[in-house]
Order: C-alpha cells, then structure tokens, then sequence
C-alpha cells in the first residue's frame, strides 16, 4: 500500500490520500504495551494478572491517541473499537483457559485404573476411593433418556416437517418446543420428582426418574435437530419416490430418513453431551448412593455429575471432585468429537 | 383428512369435479405413522403441561403453609421474594458482563478474524458450552472466588458508598457477584452463537455501500450490521437471561448457603430460587417440599415468559424479514 503513496514532501508531490499510520502501528504498540506490562510486573512486582490489564489498558490507550494525531478521530474510534473487540475474546479465553487447565491439572493425578473401576462401597479397609457407580450410573440414566426422547422427538420433528405443514397444531408444538428449551433443568426435576412421588408415594428415587427429567430437556434439542435436517432433503427425492407409487410413510422412513441419518445422530449425540452433564434434576430425583445400581427402576443410582456435587461439599474429597470433573469433560468432549465426525461423513450432498 | 377422498362426495349442486391430480394413496400404514407423529407431538404438549400440573399439584399446599416452616419468614411471600431477588440480581449480573462480551466475540467471528482464526475461535466458545455446570460451579468455588477478593475489597474500599457495594467483605469472596460472574461465562456461548448467526446474516451489499460511501469499518458496524441484528441481539440476551435464570448448580455451589441481606452484593449469604432447592431438597420434610415445589413453579413461570418473550421478539424479527 504504501509504497506507491507519495509521501507529504518527497519530491513536491501533494498526497491524495488521507494520512495513514504504517501498518506495522498495532504490532508497534503492542510490543511497547508488553513491555510496559513486563516492568510494571518485574520492577514494581505486580501480580501478574495485574500487570497484564496494565498492558492491556496501555495498548487500549495508546494506539487510538496516536491514531487521533496522525488519522483523526474517526479513525481513532474505528482502532479503539477494533482493539476493544478483539479484547472481549481474550478476555472470554481467560476462563475457559483457567477452568481446563485446572481441571487437567489437579484431576490428571487422581485418575487411574482404580479410580475408574472402583466404587465408593467399600469392601475392605484398604480398597481405593472410585467413580465406577457413578459412570455406571450416569450411562444407564442417560441412555434411558435417550431412549425416551428420541422417538418422541424424531416422530415429533417428522410431524411438524412432513404432515403439519403450517397448521395451527405444528405452530404452537414448534413455538412450545423452543420454549422448552429454556426450562431450567431443575424445574424438569422438580416435575420428575412431583410426578414420581405422585405415582410411587413419597420418598421415590430411582434412575428412571432421572432420564425422565432429562427427557424433559432432551426433547427440545432432538426436534430442533432433526427438524432442520428434514428440511434439506429436496422436494424432488419426495416426488420422485411418490412417482413410484410409493406410500408416504415408506417415502419418509426409506428415503426421507436415510438421507438425514447423519444428521439425525449428530443431533441426538450433542443432545446426548448436553444433558450428561446435567445435575440440578438428577440430585432430586436420582439421588446419591456409594454402591453400583444397575437397576434403573429402583433405588437411588449416582450420576457423574451428583458424584462431583458431592465430593465438593467436603474438603477431604475435593480432590476426587477434580478427577470425576476430568472424566466427566472427557466424556462430553468426545460425545461432541464423535457428533461431528458422524455429521462430517453422512452430511448431506445438497450441491445440486 | 386424505381418507375422506375415498368416499363417494356428497351430492351438490353442481357436478362432482375430476380428480386431476393423483389421489394420494392411503394405506394402513400411512394412517398409522401419520397417527404416531402426531402423537408424538401431542405428546409434547403434554409434557409442558403436566410440567405445569404436577408443579401446581405437588406445590399449591406449598404457597399456604404454617408460618414456621416459611423459617425466618412467616408467609410464602416473603420466602420467594429473596430468593427471587437473588436469582434475578445474580442473572442481571451475568448479563451486565456476558452481553457486551458475547457481541464482541460474535463480531470477532463474523466480521472481524480472518476465516483461519475464526473457525477454530468458534469452536473455542462451543467448547465453554460443553463444559458441565457442576464442573464450572467447582472452578467458581475453588479457582475463582479466593480471585474475586481483591476485587471486592477493591470495590468496597473505594466504592463503599454506594449502598450495594457496602458492607462487609466476604473473605471466601463465595458472594452473589462471584455467581453472577460464573453465570455469565456459561450464558457467553448461547448469546454468542445466535448473535454471530444474526451478525453474519446482513446482507453483504449492504456493508459494502457503507465501505465504499467512505465508512471506517467500526462505522460499517454501526450502520448497517447492528441495525440488521438489533432484534436478534436482543432476543439472544434475553434467552441468555432465560438460561442464567434458571442455573442452578454454578450459584448453589458458589453461595455458602444463606438468605438475602439487604442488597449488599458483597457480603456472603444470598441464594437463587434454584441453588436453595438444589441444597433443601434433602430435608424432605412434606411440607418444605411442596414450598420448594411451589418457588420451582415462580421459577419455571418467570423463565417462561422471558424465553417466550426472546422467541417472540424472534418470530417477529424473522417475518418481517422474510416480507421484507
């Protein structure tokens, strides 16, 4: 760019342009606000993250004051704005950054071949503290969620999609399924543990009132899914299989739905990721125990996430939070990995 | 209904008309999975009824019970109104930081980073999303509310004179802020993604005019990208508020428990309508249940106007547009 400007004074020529500062300005002044951060932590001994927002500040000031000399203040406000964006997503990785790091650092230790296939039952004095009941637990509860809710909400998102085009019926399901994406999960519990104890008698708790409540919020999520999915298959590959003479429910479930397949899976397994965490309607209605529970129809059966509830309300378990914390993540993590491979190898080839 | 077509018409006035287009063939099947997508539907608005039934049920003894079991208070008013204070100031708090974070970020990602940063900076922010809410309440408790007490005593040292930042300091700095601030990293991610969505829907033409009529590229943003999105920032702030609203694990574990305290937002011992049924429920007294049953169903009523507000705000947005 600046090469072919003439510069005010070289050679008489009058430059045309507006005055610009070198593009080399942000990178200048950024190096100067580091520094400025580097002696405000060195010489005055400041923490660190002190003299980091010092340096930030310094940069914030420093590069719009010298932009309003050179460019003037439109420019000023354009490079301020531009400096202060790019500071919220710095600023929004400090935690995330913080929380993994922590998490890996102080579960790595507590994680291993014991941890993992123990329970907190113990049989002999000497036997290791373990989060196997609760792995146990939080797969059979979620599974069970899973099986609930997706059949409802594919059948569901079919309905809205395929039969209820635009009635009266579809608007208010599509209208009530986006708000029963924000009912806060503990209220999803609180309806588990009413409903239960309305049928059972008070007191119930069992791992089938878990994956009730976390239906509850899976649902929403598996409709949403699915029914954007539906909707990308053309209309051609509808007509074509009706040109064939074929029923429209065999055109739904052996050409509708084998083409969205991958996104259907991708949908259900990041809905799977986003209610294994759960643990506000779990704590209510699943409850706590030491001991494996295989059976999801009765008796209290631990969750992942009640575990790590739990060994945070005492300090000499804090530790095992970390770790079960560590699991738990991992577990998430590559529900989320595996969602976007299956979403990567079946997504659908709409290029025509 | 497609059946009825089988059936001869019934007589009118004039001619029965020809069936030009195929008559749709309906078999069996087509009854029966036509009857179970419905279902599944009715099924649905089912279950957001009966969330609101059994509330009702389990809870309605809950809003008229002795004064002693209210504890401190003496009648379900004055038990919900704390709590509800609390659970709107902690989620107004989360918003006052995460709003002008999340549009921010979203510009960053839309507008702002080149395609080779913005791709994995997205991911980043979906990865704060697949973050557990117990685990961030444990990362509140342990890692950042010994953090929040400098900060505090920052601000009570020099702002002590404004009535909400006065008081004395909590020195586990486990206080509603430290909350409101752990709520807003876990809203960060929804309100980011539907205001980037929104960001990068304005029409490309649009932005150009801006550039080429001389605009800087922060006035580009003010002039036709924060104009396009307005209602969808506003509604993803207010689904965000939904979310933070109803958080329950994040602020029971970083509030010691407690009741309110006069708006001193410093001091320890405030609690969320669901962070204080989050840590009574094992009282399991019949008559405390349905009060919490009862503080759940304000919960779920509040959440669902504010979430049905967002989608309204929304809908409208979205046929004008589509009108337009």
């Amino acid at each position: 760019m600046s090469v072919d400007v003439a510069k005010p004074g070289t050679r008489g020529t009058v430059s045309l342009t507006a005055p610009r500062l070198p593009r080399e300005a942000p990178l200048l002044v950024g190096v100067g606000a580091v520094a400025v951060a580097a002696l405000v932590w060195l010489l005055l001994g400041w923490p660190l993250v002190g003299s980091a927002v010092v340096g930030g500040l310094v940069f914030l000031v420093a590069l719009p004051a010298w932009s309003r000399v050179v460019e003037g203040r439109r420019s000023a406000t354009d490079r301020l704005m531009t400096a202060l964006i790019w500071t919220t997503f710095v600023v929004a990785m400090v935690p995330l950054v913080s929380l993994v790091a922590t998490v890996v650092t102080k579960g790595a230790p507590v994680v291993n071949r014991e941890f993992l296939t123990y329970s907190l039952f113990s049989t002999g004095a000497e036997q290791p503290p373990g989060i196997y009941h609760a792995i146990m637990g939080t797969l059979i509860i979620t599974v069970g969620a899973a099986i609930i809710s997706v059949p409802v909400g594919v059948l569901a998102a079919i309905y809205l999609v395929e039969y209820g085009k635009r009635n009266q019926l579809a608007r208010m399901v599509t209208f009530l399924v986006d708000v029963m994406t924000g009912i806060p999960s503990i209220v999803a519990g609180l309806f588990a543990f009413a409903l239960f104890t309305v049928l059972f008698g008070p007191g119930f708790q069992a791992g089938i009132g878990g994956s009730v409540a976390l239906s509850l919020l899976m649902i929403p999520i598996v409709v949403r899914a699915t029914e954007e999915m539906l909707r990308l298959v053309p209309d051609d590959l509808r007509e074509a299989s009706y040109a064939l003479g074929t029923p429209k429910w065999r055109t739904i479930v052996k050409v509708v739905l084998p083409t969205t397949i991958g996104g259907i899976i991708t949908g259900v397994t990041l809905a799977v990721a986003r209610v294994i965490g759960e643990t506000a309607p779990l704590l209510l209605i699943a409850g706590l125990a030491a001991r494996t529970n295989t059976d999801p129809f009765s008796g209290a059966m631990t969750t992942l996430p009640v575990q790590i509830y739990s060994f945070n309300s005492r300090q000499e378990t804090l530790d095992l939070a970390w770790g079960a914390a560590l699991v738990l993540i991992v577990i998430v993590l590559a529900l989320n990995l595996v969602a976007r491979v299956i979403g990567k190898i079946f997504a659908p080839k709409t290029g025509n | 209904m497609t059946t009825t077509l089988a059936k001869p018409e019934p007589p009118r006035s004039r001619p029965p008309r020809r069936q030009r287009t195929p008559r749709p063939v309906t078999s069996l099947g087509d009854r029966v999975f036509r009857m179970l997508t419905l279902g599944a539907s009715l099924l649905i608005l089912l279950a957001l009824a009966g969330v609101f039934v059994f509330l009702f049920v389990k809870g309605a003894p809950g809003f008229t019970q002795a004064a002693d079991v209210y504890g401190r208070a003496s009648s379900f008013t004055g038990y919900v109104l704390p709590l509800l204070g609390g659970t709107v100031i902690a989620a107004l708090i989360a918003l006052l930081i995460a709003v002008p974070l999340a549009w921010g970020i979203a510009l960053v990602i839309s507008h702002y980073a080149p395609r080779f940063v913005a791709v994995p900076a997205a991911y980043l922010v979906d990865l704060l999303a697949a973050v557990p809410s117990v685990v961030f309440g444990l990362w509140g408790v342990v890692v950042l509310a010994p953090k929040m007490v400098p900060v505090f005593d920052f601000l009570n040292t020099y702002f002590g004179w404004i009535p909400i930042f006065s008081g004395d300091v909590s020195n586990s700095g486990r206080t509603i802020v430290t909350a409101g601030v752990v709520l807003a990293i876990m809203i960060l991610p929804i309100i980011t993604a539907i205001t980037r969505e929104v960001f990068s829907r304005t029409p490309r033409l649009n932005q150009e005019a801006a550039l080429a009529l001389g605009a800087t590229r922060w006035e580009m943003m003010r002039l036709t990208v924060f104009p396009y999105g307005r209602s969808g920032m506003v509604s993803a702030s207010m689904l965000g508020l939904g979310r933070a609203l109803g958080e329950t694990m994040a602020v029971a574990m970083v509030l010691s428990l407690g009741a309110w305290s006069d708006f001193k937002l410093l001091e320890p011992g405030n609690s969320s309508i669901a962070a204080n049924i989050a840590s009574k429920y094992k009282e399991r007294s019949e008559e405390l249940t349905s009060v919490l049953i009862a503080t759940g169903l304000v919960l779920f009523l509040l959440t669902f106007v504010v979430n049905a507000t967002a989608r309204w705000i929304v809908g409208r947005s979205e046929r004008r547009m589509a009108s337009a």
